[in-house]
C-alpha cells in the first residue's frame, strides 16, 4: 500500500466455530438448586407431549461460552471502536450509564402487569420522558408503544387513517417523496394506503409545484423526512404544511433525522401534524447489532383520542396509571407497553444532557457533517449544491469513471479502519455515498475519516484494481452473497 | 450481442417469439445485464393467465427486484423447471433461458412490439443516459 | 457536555475550515420564524451521581422483594450473568446492523447460532432473527400465511393471549382480513367443533397459542388435521418459551410465532422482548425479518451474510412481506446465549422444574379453591377460580408482599372471579404456600374435586 494507515492495522485474530462444532455430551454450563417441592413424573403429567429429546441443542462449559463470543465479538466493527459515517443511522456514542440504571432490579424484574401501586416508578420514567419528547418536539400528545421507527411509522398511518375516518373518509392515497426510506412505502401498503411517489426537484428537495397538483381530497398524507435524505432542511415546509392542510390533509414527518433538529427548531412548530421518533438514533439507545429500537409517535391535539392504548393518565388520588378507556383508539400495536427498557436508556440521555446539552449536540452534528464536506469537497462529486445540515450525500461519479463504484469505495474504506457510509440509498442520487458522523466525533477521528477518503480516491486513479478486490484487511475477503441468495443455508445440520 | 430476429421485444426488456398459437416469453440480454447475478425467478404457475402490460412474475438479483411484464395475453402452458433451481441460466443466455410458454389469445398483440432492430436502437439509447 | 470530544478551540477550527463565521451560519436554511429562541423546558443537566440516584429512587418506588405468581406472555427466569457480560461488550452492544458482513462476522454468525437452536427447539426447518415481540409475530406470521394462500380469512383462537388478539385485530383491520374468534372447550382447549365450523374454503389460517394463555397444552396434532384438510395453514403461537424443554413442540404447525423472553430477557416492565418466526423451507421468501444465510469467502473462508433481502423494506418497499427494519438483535443475542448456556439437559431440566413447581401449585390450591382445566396437560401457569373476587385477594396479599395471579374477568368475563397463576423455577415453596394460606382465608377448608396429590417422589 503506498499510503500508511494510521487509523487501523492488522492483529492476531482468533478463529472460532460454530457452537455447535464445541458441543460434546457432559459438558455444562449450568446448574439449577435442588427442587423444593415434590418432583414429578412428567411421563404422567404430560403424556404423549412429553419432549424426550432437544435434538442437537449444544453442551458446552462457561468457559467456552465465554470464549466462543468474547471472539466472536473482536470480529465485529462498534461505535466503541470508531466512527460510523453511515447517513440517517445516527450512530452516536451510547453512554453506559444508560446501561447501569436499565439494570437496576425494581425496573429490570418489573412484570408489566404487577400493580399499578408498585409501579410508580417505571410510570413515572415513562411520563417524564413522555414529556420531554413532547417539548423537545413540540407536539401535544405521544405514544411510547411502537418497538421501532417503522413500528412508528405504522401506528402514525393508522392515526391518520383513523383521524381521516372520523372526518368522514380515511381517503385512498399517501404521498412519499422518492428520496424516503424504504419503510416508508412498505408501511402505507400495510395500512391499505396505495403510494403515490413524489418526485423531488433539482435541489434534491420536495416539488412545491408538484405537490400541489398532486394534492387532493383522497390523499391522507404526505410522509416527509426533515432535514431530508439529502441532509437537506426543507426551506418551503411551510407551504408544504400550508397545501396539505388546506385540502385537509395531514403532515406525517419521519424523525429519523431529529439530530439536526434538537433544541432549535421543533417540527411541531413548522407545520407537522404528527411524527416518530428513533430512540436508538437520536437519543443514544444502543444499535445492539440490529436492535432493540423504539419509536415513539408524537401527535398534535386533534390526533390525540386515536392513540393506542392504554395511555398514561394521573389518577385522582394523584398516583399514575393506565387508561384502558379509550373509545377511539386505532387499538394496540403490540402487548404490553413498549420497549421500556429503551425508555429509561432515552430519558437518562436528556438528563445527562439538560437543554443546553441537547443543542450542544445537535450543533455539534452540523458542524461535524460540513466540516467532512468541506474536507471531501473535490475528491468527490458533490451532486446537489444545496447546505447540509447532519449528513451529506456525494456521489461516485468521479469515480465511476475509472470503473470504481460507491460499494468499492466502502469496502476498501474497512481497510483504513472505518465503517462503511451508507452505499446506493438515497435512491435519487445513483452511486450515493451518504455520510453523517454525528456529534461523536472527535476533530482527530473527522480528519483520519477525510484523509482516509481522500487516499481511496487517489488509489482509484493510480491503483483502481486495490479498491475493487477491498477489503484486504479483514478475517473474510468479500462473501459470496449471490450464492447465499441462489441456495440459502440458513442453519447449521450435523454432518 | 445481436437480439434474435426472430423474437419481438417490450421496452421493459422482454422477448416474446411466437410459433403459431403459441409464445416463448423471457428476458433480454440487456436485462440480465443490469440486474446481475440473478438468484431467484417467480413465476406463475402452468393455467394462470396473463394479461398483456401487466406484471406475471418478478426476477430477484441480490439486491433487486424487477418485475416481469407480459409482452402478450394467454393462458400459461409450461413452466421452465431449470430456473428454480439455477438462475444462473438467464445470465449464462438470456435469449434460450425462456422463462413460460404461453398459448396466446391475440396473436395480434405482437404486432405493437419492437423488431430486433428497433430494440437494439432503443437499448443504444438508454444505455446512453 | 462530556460526551462531546470538542473543545472550543476544537469549534473554531472547524468552522473556520468550512469559511462559517459561527454556528448559526450552519443553521441558516432553518426559516427564522421556526427558530427555537428559547432552552428546550427539559430537567436541567445532572451530573451521573444525579442520573444514578434519579432512577435508583424510581426502581425504589417499584418495588422490590415482592414474590410474582405473575406470568401471562412475560416470564420470570433466572438469567446467568454471563449473558450480561457477554452482551456488554461494545463489540455486541454498540455494532450496527450487520449489512458490511466482512466487519460483522461476530453478530452474523451469532444470528446463524441462533436460527438453528429456534430450528431445534421448535422442529422448523427455517427461522429468522427475530421480529420485535410475540404478539407482532402473531400478526406478522398470519400475515404470511395471508400472502402464502391468497385467502384472507382467519380463524384464531380465544385462549390466545388477549393482548395478542388486539394486536392482530389492529394489524388486520385494513388488510381486508376477517377474523373469527373461535371458544375455548371445558378443558381450556380450542373447542374443536367450534373450531371446524370456523374453518372454511376462504380461511387462509389457524392461530392458537400452545401452551395457550391458561397454560393449557393444545391437542395440535388434532387441529392441525382439521385445518390442513381444508387447505388452511397452522400457525401457532408460543409465549412461554421455557415450554419447548420439556413440551413436545407443535411440529405439525405450518409457521411457528414465538416470544423468546423466557430465554434470559429481563421482564423489564413489558420490553424489549424477543419475537421470532420459525416455518418451513418451502415458505422461507414469504417469511419477514432478516436472515442470516451461510456462504464462502474469495478464498473459500466459511462466513456469514444476511441472505433474501429482497423479501425487506429497503429493497422491495411497497411490496415487501414486512416493513420491519430495526429487529430485536441485541436481545434476540441474549437468548442464543442463553440457549447455549442451557443447553441440550439443561433446557430440559429447567422445563422440568417449572413444571413441578406449577403442579405443585396447583395442588396445594386446589384444596382451597377450584382449579381450572384439569383434564388436559399443562405447562408453567393455571387458572384458580375463587368466590372472593382476584382483585380484592391480590390486595390483601400485596401487603404480605406476594403478588397474586392476573385477574381475567376483563378478558374472560365468562370466566368469573379467575385468575391466571404462574410458577418458575424462582418461585419458592414458602411463596406458594403462604400464598395457598392467604388465599385459603376466604375460600375455606377442602373443596371437592381437589387435585389427587402428585406423588413425593424420594431421591
Amino acid at each position: 500500500m503506498k499510503h500508511i494507515t494510521r487509523k487501523a492495522t492488522r492483529h492476531v485474530n482468533q478463529n472460532e466455530g460454530l457452537i455447535f462444532e464445541k458441543s460434546s455430551p457432559g459438558k455444562a454450563a449450568w446448574k439449577l438448586p435442588p427442587l423444593d417441592v415434590p418432583e414429578v413424573d412428567t411421563a404422567q403429567l404430560l403424556g404423549s407431549f412429553e419432549r424426550k429429546d432437544l435434538g442437537n441443542l449444544p453442551e458446552v462449559s462457561e468457559i467456552e461460552i465465554i470464549r466462543h463470543f468474547t471472539r466472536l465479538s473482536t470480529w465485529n466493527y462498534a461505535i466503541d471502536l470508531g466512527m460510523y459515517p453511515l447517513g440517517s443511522c445516527t450512530m452516536k456514542y451510547n453512554p453506559r450509564v444508560n446501561e447501569v440504571v436499565s439494570r437496576f432490579d425494581g425496573l429490570a424484574n418489573a412484570h408489566p402487569y404487577q400493580p399499578e401501586k408498585i409501579s410508580q416508578g417505571a410510570l413515572r420514567i415513562i411520563r417524564t420522558l413522555s414529556e420531554c419528547l413532547i417539548e423537545i418536539t413540540g407536539m401535544d400528545a405521544i405514544t411510547l408503544q411502537p418497538a421501532a421507527g417503522a413500528h412508528g411509522e405504522m401506528t402514525g398511518l393508522l392515526l391518520v387513517r383513523a383521524y381521516q375516518q372520523s372526518k368522514g373518509h380515511p381517503r385512498k392515497r399517501i404521498l412519499i417523496p422518492d428520496s424516503a426510506h424504504g419503510t416508508n412505502p412498505a408501511t402505507a401498503a400495510m395500512v391499505g394506503y396505495a403510494v403515490e411517489n413524489l418526485k423531488s426537484n433539482a435541489q434534491g428537495m420536495v416539488d412545491v409545484g408538484a405537490l400541489a397538483a398532486q394534492m387532493n381530497e383522497d390523499v391522507a398524507a404526505l410522509m416527509l423526512t426533515n432535514p431530508n435524505t439529502l441532509g437537506v432542511f426543507e426551506q418551503d415546509i411551510h407551504k408544504i404544511a400550508d397545501i396539505m392542510h388546506a385540502k385537509g390533509g395531514l403532515l406525517y414527518m419521519d424523525g429519523a433525522n431529529m439530530n439536526a433538529l434538537v433544541g432549535k427548531v421543533r417540527p411541531g412548530d413548522f407545520g407537522v401534524d404528527l411524527m416518530h421518533l428513533n430512540l436508538h438514533k437520536t437519543f443514544s439507545t444502543p444499535h445492539g447489532g440490529g436492535g432493540p429500537g423504539s419509536g415513539p409517535v408524537a401527535v398534535k391535539k386533534m390526533l390525540e383520542p386515536f392513540l393506542p392504548a392504554p395511555v398514561l393518565m394521573t389518577k385522582a388520588d394523584g398516583t399514575l396509571g393506565f387508561d384502558y378507556d379509550r373509545p377511539q383508539s386505532v387499538g394496540r400495536v403490540r402487548a404490553f407497553y413498549g420497549n421500556f427498557g429503551m425508555f429509561v436508556r432515552a430519558l437518562a440521555y436528556t438528563l445527562a444532557n439538560g437543554p443546553e446539552g441537547l443543542r450542544q449536540t445537535t450543533e455539534d452534528a452540523v458542524l461535524n457533517a460540513n466540516y467532512i464536506r468541506k474536507g471531501l469537497e473535490g475528491a468527490y462529486d458533490l451532486p446537489y449544491a444545496t447546505p447540509s445540515m447532519h449528513e451529506v450525500v456525494f456521489s461516485d461519479k468521479i469515480q465511476a469513471k475509472k470503473g470504481v463504484r460507491t460499494m468499492d469505495i466502502a469496502k476498501r474504506l474497512i481497510d483504513y479502519g472505518f465503517h462503511p457510509y451508507t452505499t446506493a440509498f438515497p435512491l435519487i442520487v445513483p452511486g450515493a455515498l451518504m455520510i453523517e458522523p454525528t456529534e461523536s466525533e472527535s476533530k482527530e477521528e473527522m480528519d483520519l475519516f477525510i484523509e482516509a477518503m481522500r487516499f481511496i480516491a487517489e488509489e482509484v486513479e493510480e491503483d483502481p484494481q486495490m479498491v475493487l478486490s477491498a477489503p484486504h484487511s479483514t478475517r473474510v475477503s468479500r462473501l459470496d452473497e449471490v450464492a447465499a441468495a441462489r441456495k440459502p443455508v440458513l442453519r447449521w445440520k450435523p454432518s | 450481442m445481436p437480439y434474435p430476429s426472430e423474437f419481438k421485444y417490450t421496452k421493459e426488456h422482454e422477448w416474446i417469439k411466437a410459433d403459431g398459437k403459441a409464445a416463448t416469453i423471457g428476458i433480454t440480454n440487456y436485462a440480465q445485464e443490469s440486474l446481475g447475478d440473478i438468484v431467484f425467478v417467480d413465476l406463475p404457475k402452468p393455467g394462470s393467465e396473463v394479461t398483456v402490460g401487466k406484471t406475471f412474475g418478478s426476477v430477484e438479483s441480490v439486491k433487486a427486484v424487477s418485475d416481469l411484464f407480459a409482452p402478450a395475453s394467454g393462458t400459461v402452458a409450461e413452466v421452465n423447471a431449470e430456473l428454480a433451481t439455477a438462475p444462473e441460466k438467464i445470465n449464462q443466455d438470456a435469449h434460450s433461458a425462456w422463462m413460460v410458454k404461453i398459448a396466446l389469445k391475440d396473436a395480434n398483440e405482437l404486432n405493437s412490439l419492437m423488431s430486433a432492430a428497433d430494440y437494439e436502437k432503443f437499448v443504444a439509447e438508454e444505455g446512453g443516459h | 457536555m462530556r460526551y462531546l470530544p470538542k473543545s472550543p478551540a476544537d469549534r473554531e477550527a472547524l468552522l473556520r475550515a468550512i469559511g462559517a463565521r459561527s454556528i448559526d451560519d450552519l443553521f441558516a436554511s432553518i426559516p427564522p420564524e421556526y427558530k427555537l429562541n428559547r432552552n428546550l423546558k427539559v430537567p436541567r443537566q445532572m451530573a451521573e451521581s444525579e442520573i444514578v440516584d434519579w432512577f435508583r429512587e424510581r426502581s425504589r418506588e417499584n418495588g422490590d422483594g415482592y414474590a410474582r405468581f405473575l406470568g401471562a406472555g412475560a416470564y420470570h427466569h433466572y438469567r446467568p450473568v454471563i449473558i450480561d457480560s457477554l452482551i456488554s461488550r461494545g463489540e455486541f452492544l454498540t455494532a450496527y446492523t450487520p449489512y458490511q458482513a466482512e466487519i460483522s462476522q461476530g453478530t452474523l454468525q451469532s444470528i446463524f447460532e441462533f436460527q438453528t437452536m429456534i430450528c431445534e427447539l421448535t422442529g422448523m426447518e427455517v427461522a429468522n432473527a427475530s421480529m420485535y415481540d410475540g404478539s407482532t409475530a402473531a400478526a406478522e406470521a398470519v400475515m404470511m400465511a395471508v400472502r402464502l394462500t391468497g385467502r384472507r380469512s382467519v380463524a384464531v383462537a380465544r385462549s390466545l393471549h388477549p393482548e395478542y388478539r388486539e394486536v392482530l385485530a389492529t394489524y388486520g383491520r385494513h388488510q381486508q382480513m376477517p377474523m373469527t374468534p373461535v371458544g375455548f372447550a371445558e378443558n381450556g382447549r380450542v373447542d374443536m367443533k367450534a373450531l371446524e365450523q370456523a374453518i372454511t374454503a376462504e380461511t387462509a389460517c389457524v392461530l392458537i397459542q400452545s401452551p395457550n394463555f391458561f397454560g393449557t397444552i393444545e391437542g395440535v396434532a388434532a387441529v392441525a388435521d382439521l385445518v390442513h384438510k381444508q387447505g388452511a395453514l397452522l400457525v401457532v403461537s408460543i409465549a412461554e418459551a421455557v415450554s419447548l424443554g420439556i413440551v413436545e413442540p407443535p411440529r405439525q404447525a405450518d409457521i411457528i410465532a414465538m416470544e423468546a423472553q423466557s430465554f434470559g430477557v429481563p421482564l423489564g416492565f413489558g420490553g424489549p422482548y424477543c419475537g421470532v418466526i420459525a416455518t418451513r423451507e418451502q415458505f422461507v421468501r414469504q417469511m419477514p425479518g432478516r436472515l442470516a444465510g451461510q456462504t464462502t469467502d474469495r478464498n473459500g473462508k466459511r462466513g456469514f451474510v444476511l441472505t433474501l433481502a429482497t423479501r425487506e423494506q429497503h429493497i422491495r418497499r411497497e411490496k415487501a412481506t414486512s416493513n420491519i427494519c430495526t429487529n430485536q438483535a441485541l436481545v434476540a443475542l441474549m437468548v442464543n446465549i442463553f440457549m447455549t448456556i442451557y443447553g441440550k439437559v439443561g433446557l430440559r431440566e429447567l422445563a422440568k422444574q417449572n413444571l413441578a413447581k406449577t403442579a405443585y401449585a396447583a395442588q396445594q390450591f386446589s384444596k382451597h379453591a377450584q382449579v381450572l382445566f384439569g383434564d388436559a396437560p399443562r405447562f408453567n401457569e393455571f387458572v384458580v377460580q375463587t368466590s372472593e373476587s382476584p382483585q380484592a385477594i391480590n390486595s390483601r396479599i400485596l401487603g404480605h408482599k406476594i403478588v397474586g395471579g392476573l385477574p381475567l374477568k376483563k378478558f374472560y368475563p365468562e370466566l368469573g372471579n379467575a385468575a391466571l397463576w404462574c410458577c418458575t423455577e424462582m418461585t419458592t415453596r414458602t411463596a406458594i404456600d403462604t400464598a395457598v394460606g392467604l388465599v385459603a382465608e376466604s375460600e375455606g377448608s377442602a373443596r371437592p374435586g381437589a387435585e389427587t396429590d402428585v406423588e413425593e417422589v424420594t431421591r
